[in-house]
């Protein structure tokens, strides 16, 4: 058996005095820009600085507390952490068709176990992506994805396009970090050196920001992507495209030839095209939209992504399966269905019968079918917070929470690797620990069971 | 009469603030509880802020109290609330084959229920 | 410990000039040991292997088969997965995806299955080692190891500028040891960046790269160089300007000129061995005799091919120019990732087919390199997995090689214009089994300076393949009877029976650490992560392997 190389955990004696610790270099995993340039002070089990974070990094940080709660429950009672692995491993290996979901706010340690425990019982394995960016992956398999990371922003892009998210509220240090207000390698005066479009339905805190907003009518996303490809290849394009987009043609005209003129440019693209109609297909315009300037000068896009792991989920899954998310094993190999084997289909169709949920709250965020079935089913949860998914859950653990109180890996959104550095030590076990038991435990039952038939 | 408006859930940073203070704070229920509504249509619908609004389509129903989005942030017609518990109630279970549901720019009714309390 | 004993085999192990012999090989604690002098000593387990054929295990050079690259490539190619054979999960092992690029597990199973024992990923930019690591470690049973790229890497083009070798040297080996990588590569050496920074890529060895006013001929030169002072077991990995063009020979033979007074290894060399005019696809021809010519006069140099086979395939490079180009020919999606201050990356689905004159003429230029290259010993199997072919397609070569009336089959059927413009109908050598040893596992492993794989001398891993002779050599070599991996067999009949995890293999080339202080003061004004989380911890590694590095005296 190939084990998955347990985290080091740095150790803490707790009859010490408790000192005032200062960890460098720590990483902020509560968005997808992943800032790894945190410098916490950390007194007892308390963070109480977190110099460079900004207002939601700070917030992850300093009101991080460990919540007094058992370490696991069985239908809502407390219960002992091996009762609670032996009636998860029960749970999952005796179900018929099994959904693992979440994974986006772990470790890329526990998120291999995770898609391990699926394939050991031909379940499924999904993630929070078919619920933000699964769309912008199926746009991708289609046409492909011109891209680059955040360094490749911050050294060139002399222009920038944000399109459908509202990076000052939800990334709040893109601009400043990565993309906007930077000074680069080639761009030595920063944010003069560059221009900035904000495309939106909502005249939002980032439209201060750029230099030029365009104010899309709701659903015209695409139409407004598809005349700007046209526009970039000298194609006529009907003035009524102002009725369709609330954009002029001549604006429109004026931006496609700045963004032509550019020396390189990027579309940083968030859920306002894939959580509205057309989805897949407004990703796939503005992929196309990148890849087309590459003709006359150098493009790139890259989705937002939101949580701080969920690039780490897509990578893990698709390299033990092949496919980025919504993959079905029951048949004892991966197979690949976006609205078949993504989760919310599952549980709205009442298909599913069991599911293990890692750090996400579906309860919160699914459909109502899709909710009213996951009340129904028996579901293993782990979440360091209380949450409506854990108050359902027949069997609930209390975790630790990654990049505080466990080392491993995640990705930023482009895809970089990024250590974490923990701050201080849990009293409850990590995502990773808890999965490898359970793992182990499906595992002795399965082995078990063939030796004895 | 009610009429038909466009809403558009989307995440805000003070959601992402509160939600680390916890789930059940009063701050993170009211950032995510709370309708906003352009002050043309406030005005023009003669809501006030804190009136309790029902929003409702054909998968779901929610009421919530309303306020004055700021400046022009909102164009009249449409709607804005935190991506999160109520606007998840009115979305549908299918998603067209893509996994993801029709999660923002849904055809929303609106009409006010009451008053503040 | 327990011995296992592989008994009475006819032996094929070039590297102790065994050539076909009737052998025992003992095996215990995961290396081969010497017979015990005792002749009456039983062993734990015996393998009958009478009959049968040994070798060593293969040893693959270069593949792409982890890392950010190729899970991209996985990512983007579902509908090269639906209808591919599936790797089913069994009671002991896990399931997986085939096609051109298989998953992590399926990767190890597959390889293993075929009787290699050792791969190499050949292009890993250092800023995702780390990822790397992480997916090698979920790619079972074979060993090991990547080589990183830095042939567009800024701090590299700027000490080269400054002429300063000696950063050079330190920045070669910071990041190798940054990486946890096995070898240095270039790819496009310049024309990367040029790529990124709009001026599109560099044509010869002597254009200069906008912005860092250096050429192709001083990377290549300039870490040939560091790789030798370096004393680093395989010599700098280098896949050339001008990848697939037409016309591209002159700028291999300028390179391999280059190379002049270093040791240097010219990785999928079949892209690089075209005449004709880059404009004109039609008077595309071969050139290898010229370029084989070279080779074989010239000790310094070693080669993998980078064999095309008629298949449907995913090209992914780390030659973002490239596939641009390959984007513009075939009009197929297109992946282009460029990571900053150090390499690109190109990804585009490719079918070679046997109806083309230009895909025939590049399998036919791929023989012409294993036949026309005089010395085995510095020539490597390949098919650039995934870029000309998967690996999969090993035996078929291998065919193809000991097979003359094989190769003329294809020629026969082959589109007009392909035979006068190659020589391969001509080449009327055929390999024999101990050639086919040597350029499959006892090369490489010399080429990459690892001392205890590709043969089976006391002491070497116990990665052993052992073969039911067929006359039908493909079939010899698509299915061993026993596959063994550091002494365990994990192959038996078909059957993987093993879920183990191989080995890392790396280096740690010893620098001067003062040097790091303006590494990272480079680093910290452009990176866009901390310099800190930038390497890879040791304790990251979770089966590593050190293999030493020889400062020359």
């Amino acid at each position: 058996m190939s084990t998955v190389a347990p985290p080091p955990q740095e150790s803490s004696d707790s009859t010490e005095v408790p000192e005032l610790k200062v960890v460098t270099d720590a990483t902020c995993t509560f968005c997808g820009c992943v800032c790894d340039d945190m410098e916490l002070t950390v007194q007892d089990n308390k963070i109480t600085k977190a110099k460079n974070a900004c207002v939601l990094g700070k917030a992850w940080f300093l009101n991080h507390h460990i919540e007094d709660r058992p370490d696991a429950t069985i239908e809502g009672q407390p219960a002992s952490y091996e009762q609670a692995i032996e009636r998860a491993a029960d749970i999952l290996s005796n179900a018929i068709y099994p959904i693992t979901y979440g994974l986006s706010d772990t470790t890329c340690e526990a998120q291999r176990v995770a898609v391990a425990i699926s394939d050991w019982i031909g379940g499924c394995v999904d993630t929070t992506t078919s619920v933000c960016h699964g769309p912008s992956g199926i746009a991708f398999q289609e046409v492909g994805e011109v891209t680059c990371t955040l360094g490749e922003i911050k050294n060139r892009a002399d222009y920038i396009v944000f399109w459908g998210g509202n990076p000052a509220e939800s990334h709040p240090r893109h601009f400043t970090r990565y993309s906007l207000m930077p000074k680069g390698q080639f761009l030595p005066n920063g944010r003069k050196d560059r221009t900035a479009v904000l495309v939106d339905v909502r005249k939002t805190k980032s439209a201060r920001a750029a230099d030029i907003f365009l104010q899309v009518k709701p659903r015209s996303d695409f139409e407004l992507a598809w005349a700007m490809r046209a526009i970039a290849k000298g194609v006529e394009i009907d003035p009524s495209i102002e009725e369709q987009t609330g954009i002029s043609l001549e604006r429109l005209t004026e931006v496609v030839e700045g963004m032509k003129a550019a020396k390189f440019g990027v579309i940083l693209f968030g859920m306002g095209l894939t959580m509205t109609r057309g989805k897949h297909l407004n990703s796939e315009a503005i992929l196309s939209l990148a890849r087309d300037l590459n003709k006359y000068t150098r493009w790139t896009a890259k989705p937002m992504r939101g949580h701080g792991n969920v690039t780490g989920a897509d990578n893990v899954v698709t390299w033990q399966t092949g496919f980025p998310f919504g993959v079905h094993l029951g048949r004892g190999y991966p197979r690949f269905n976006p609205g078949e084997w993504t989760s919310s289909d599952l549980l709205a169709r009442g298909e599913a019968d069991a599911a293990l949920i890692i750090a996400s709250d579906p309860m919160s965020n699914f459909s109502q079918p899709a909710r009213d079935h996951l009340e129904k089913i028996d579901s293993v949860v782990l979440d360091p917070k209380l949450s409506e998914t854990a108050k359902t859950a027949t069997v609930a653990f209390t975790t630790s929470t990654y990049g505080i109180n466990t080392t491993g890996t995640v990705y930023r959104m482009d895809d970089v690797p990024i250590p974490l550095r923990p701050a201080f030590d849990s009293p409850y076990r990590s995502d990773y620990e808890i999965l490898k038991a359970i793992e182990k435990r499906i595992r002795e039952k399965q082995l078990n069971g063939n030796l004895s038939s | 009469m009610a009429e038909t408006f466009i809403l558009i859930p989307g995440r805000t940073s003070k959601q992402g603030v509160t939600l680390n203070e916890g789930k059940y704070t009063d701050g993170y229920l009211e950032e995510i509880n709370t309708l906003q509504i352009s002050p043309e249509d406030m005005s023009r619908l003669q809501f006030e802020n804190g009136d309790n609004i029902r929003m409702w389509n054909d998968f779901g129903e929610v009421v919530v109290p309303c306020k004055t989005s700021k400046g022009d942030e909102l164009p009249p017609g449409i709607l804005f609330i935190s991506y999160g518990d109520k606007s998840s109630r009115l979305m549908a279970g299918e998603t067209h084959g893509t996994g993801m549901p029709d999660s923002k720019g849904m055809d929303v009714q609106i009409e006010k229920v009451s008053a503040p309390a | 410990m327990p011995q296992l004993l592989i008994k009475g085999g006819t032996v094929y192990d070039p590297k102790n000039n065994i050539d076909g012999e009737v052998r025992d090989i003992w095996i215990q604690d995961g290396r081969i040991i010497d017979a015990p002098s005792d002749v009456s000593t039983k062993a734990d387990k015996t393998i009958d292997a009478t009959g049968y054929v040994i070798m060593p295990g293969g040893v693959d050079m270069h593949c792409h088969i982890a890392g950010p690259k190729v899970n991209t490539a996985r990512k983007m190619m579902p509908d090269d997965k639906r209808l591919a054979p599936m790797v089913h999960r069994t009671m002991h092992t896990r399931s997986g995806t085939t096609g051109a690029v298989p998953s992590t597990w399926a990767t190890g199973y597959l390889y293993s299955g075929l009787g290699y024992t050792t791969a190499f990923d050949a292009a890993v930019p250092p800023l995702a080692a780390r990822h790397t690591h992480e997916e090698l470690e979920d790619t079972p049973i074979i060993d090991k190891g990547f080589y990183v790229m830095m042939g567009n890497n800024h701090y590299i083009m700027k000490q080269l500028k400054e002429k300063d070798p000696e950063k050079v040297k330190a920045c070669v080996a910071w990041l190798i040891n940054s990486a946890k990588g096995y070898g240095a590569k270039l790819v496009n050496p310049g024309g990367v960046e040029a790529w990124k920074s709009g001026q599109r890529n560099v044509d010869t060895l002597d254009e200069t790269v906008d912005g860092f006013d250096i050429k192709p001929r001083d990377i290549i030169q300039g870490v040939a160089r560091a790789v030798d002072e370096l004393g680093m077991p395989h010599p700098v990995h280098l896949h050339c300007n001008n990848l697939g063009l037409p016309g591209n020979h002159d700028t291999t033979f300028e390179t391999m000129k280059a190379l002049e007074g270093y040791r240097g290894h010219l990785t999928h060399i079949q892209f690089h061995s075209y005449g004709g005019d880059p404009d004109d696809q039609l008077t595309f021809k071969s050139e290898v005799p010229r370029l084989a010519q070279y080779v074989n006069e010239n000790k310094n140099l070693t080669v993998d091919v980078g064999q095309v086979m008629f298949d449907k395939t995913t090209s992914m490079t780390g030659d973002g120019p490239l596939g641009y180009f390959l984007h513009k020919v075939l009009g197929r999606k297109w992946f282009s990732g460029d990571t900053e201050m150090e390499a690109g990356c190109g990804i585009v689905p490719i079918e070679y087919r046997n109806k083309s004159m230009i895909h025939t003429l590049q399998w036919a230029i791929g023989l012409e390199w294993y036949l026309m290259v005089d010395d085995p010993w510095r020539i490597g199997m390949s098919t650039d997995h995934p870029n000309g072919g998967s690996f999969m397609a090993y035996p078929e070569i291998i065919a193809l090689l000991m097979d003359r009336g094989r190769r003329q089959e294809v020629l026969d059927k082959a589109p007009d214009g392909v035979a006068e413009r190659c020589s391969l109908a001509d080449l009327s050598r055929e390999y024999t089994l101990y050639e086919i040893a040597i350029i499959t596992r006892a090369s490489p492993a010399r080429i990459l300076g690892l001392q205890n794989k590709g043969h089976l001398g006391t002491g070497a891993d116990a990665d052993v393949t052992i073969y039911s002779r067929d006359d039908d050599i493909q079939r010899m070599f698509e299915l061993p009877r026993y596959v063994v991996n550091r002494g365990e067999i994990v192959v038996d009949d078909g059957e993987v029976r093993s879920n183990a995890e191989g080995k890392l293999l790396h280096v740690a080339p010893d620098f001067d650490l003062d040097m790091i202080p303006d590494i990272q003061d480079w680093f910290e004004d452009h990176y866009t992560i901390q310099f800190r989380n930038y390497p890879v911890d040791q304790n990251y590694l979770s089966n590593p392997e050190q293999v030493p590095t020889t400062v020359p005296s």
